[in-house]
């Protein structure tokens, strides 16, 4: 025995518009598939963690209990930006781990579809005369008139640094990325976007922050995803088909951004992630050479570049040689979101923590079908929210 | 007429320049009120001082916005500026936002616009950086906004 933690099933529901459902309905549909992927009932849970970030002091968790099982176990109703779905999952893991109970589930869900920009627009004071507001006496919005607070812009600029700082960088790598996340989601149903987009496509749609057009940008969608988790003594005492096609979680970390020059002004996504990747490998024993697939948080074209480097896929700097070398294309040496990626695949933003390790699970089980990445043993997903939180796990294969 | 800065960290009594909040103890600096320094810890009574930046500065990363929150105009160059050491975030000013005219690398200097009067009459100064090199500013100096 062990104090190791198994996903012992996982689901997502399909990304996209979803106007048949409703949020509890998306929720309700990702927890009923993970229990029956589990082989167990509500009533084997003893914690429930729901991440939803658009109704964060709405009760969520409490809600999907009303529909799924009311059996009165603790719920926690998480919200940590863009990292939602994977501090929802830790929380579940952190209870089985502290003894608490030895089984528990996360859900994570959102109703985004046709949002549209999700922050900028700061507001007006609704004074006739300048009069200084907040933290910067400032006496009209400063969204457009210093800098952008817009998402597709934040991580237009990330991705330009990272260029400045290392050179290669091009609109047309940036949409070349973009190209082959959606290529990628040509072999997975369950996204938001199916359809191939050539370069041209992708270059000639409309720009939203150079340089990132709108392919280019992840996709504003409904999504739900869980997963339950179990304890290694728990499990030893399960079936032998639920061993096999259970999931070991080989490192779970959480990071916030460290101080450093200039994080306040632009948000620095670079060092709390490799942190966690620093982390994630330590603590799983393994190394960015062990890792069958990745998929990481391309929000933005321009933030999969970065994080390359900062989960260590390549030397620092080397990330555009990296891509070039078709590393990171399914049939690379290192393959990238194969899923698509939020890019393609869709970021129904609390759903996405859960649904890429759904993704890495799916190909280490052997079940992803057409996108299976043979042999897959050893996976990583990443999450990044701004503010910020980056959420790393390492799953293994099991060896039963 | 009576001037009021878009924000308190840009000083418009004699030559117009950028302030920051330093810390004391370690030097870490910030565009806001603060009682304590995130990088540190400190919050001592006088944990920090204010530093004068210089009104020249380099390009660091840049965006070209073309679609924005409604009420906010389009395109405009969005950018970091390193001032000496010090990132500012602030707009490229003065320039055709277009890739052609604006790099990461490019010298930039502070420089100041109207942004309207108040019914008091007040009128509030914005900033940003326009390009040092005069080709490549724009031709005219349109950067006006109407919008009290």
């Amino acid at each position: 025995m062990s104090d190791d933690i198994w996903i012992l099933g996982i689901s997502m529901t399909s990304f996209g518009k979803r106007p048949e459902s409703d949020m509890i309905d998306l929720a309700e549909e990702a927890t009923l598939a993970a229990l029956d992927d589990a082989g167990v009932t509500m009533a084997d849970m003893g914690v429930l963690a729901v991440g939803n970030l658009m109704n964060a002091a709405a009760g969520v968790g409490q809600m999907l209990q009303k529909q799924v099982g009311q059996t009165g176990i603790p719920v926690y109703n998480v919200a940590n930006a863009c990292a939602t779905g994977a501090t929802a999952l830790r929380t579940a893991m952190m209870a089985v781990k502290a003894g608490e109970c030895d089984m528990g589930m996360a859900v994570g869900v959102e109703k985004l579809a046709g949002a549209g920009l999700l922050a900028g627009g700061s507001k007006k004071g609704d004074s006739d005369t300048w009069e200084p507001h907040g933290r910067q006496g400032a006496v009209a919005p400063l969204d457009g008139r210093v800098g952008t607070e817009i998402m597709p812009g934040v991580f237009a600029q990330i991705g330009m640094e990272y260029g400045h700082r290392y050179g290669g960088t091009s609109f047309e790598l940036f949409a070349r990325i973009s190209e082959k996340n959606h290529g990628h989601s040509t072999l997975n149903p369950k996204a938001a976007y199916t359809k191939a987009m050539s370069l041209e496509q992708i270059m000639g749609d409309i720009m939203i922050a150079y340089p990132n057009t709108r392919p280019m940008c992840s996709a504003n969608c409904d999504g739900a995803a869980a997963a339950i988790v179990v304890s290694d003594a728990k499990l030893k005492t399960m079936s032998l088909e639920q061993q096999r096609r259970a999931v070991k979680v080989s490192a779970s970390v959480l990071t916030t951004d460290p101080w450093e020059e200039g994080c306040q002004v632009l948000p620095n996504v670079n060092t709390l992630t490799r942190n966690a990747a620093k982390q994630a490998y330590e603590q799983a024993g393994v190394g960015p050479e062990d890792l069958d697939l990745v998929e990481l948080h391309d929000c933005f074209a321009t933030a999969e570049l970065v994080h390359y480097d900062n989960l260590m896929l390549c030397e620092e700097g080397g990330a555009v040689d990296f891509f070039e070398s078709g590393a990171p294309f399914r049939d690379g040496s290192k393959p990238v979101n194969v899923s698509g990626g939020l890019q393609s695949k869709g970021h129904p933003i609390a759903a996405t923590g859960i649904a890429n390790i759904w993704e890495v699970c799916h190909h280490l089980r052997g079940e992803a079908g057409p996108r299976q990445i043979p042999d897959a043993k050893v996976g990583l997903a990443h999450v990044i929210g701004l503010g910020s939180a980056c959420g790393v796990h390492i799953l293994e294969r099991s060896a039963a | 007429m009576a001037q009021i800065p878009l924000v308190d960290y840009l000083v418009l009594d004699g030559e117009p320049h950028l302030v920051a909040r330093e810390c004391t103890d370690c030097g870490a600096r910030y565009f806001e009120r603060r009682r304590s320094c995130a990088s540190c810890g400190g919050h001592g009574e006088d944990q920090f001082r204010t530093v004068e930046l210089p009104t020249e500065g380099e390009l660091t990363a840049f965006t070209i916005v073309s679609f924005a929150a409604p009420g906010v105009p389009v395109p405009f160059v969005a950018a970091v500026v390193d001032c000496g050491g010090t990132s500012v975030r602030a707009n490229i000013i003065n320039v055709e936002p277009d890739p052609e005219h604006v790099s990461t690398g490019m010298k930039v200097q502070l420089g100041t616009y109207s942004i309207g009067a108040d019914e008091e009459g007040t009128e509030a100064i914005a900033f940003g950086f326009e390009p040092v090199d005069p080709a490549l500013r724009k031709a005219s100096d349109d950067h006006q906004e109407v919008s009290a």
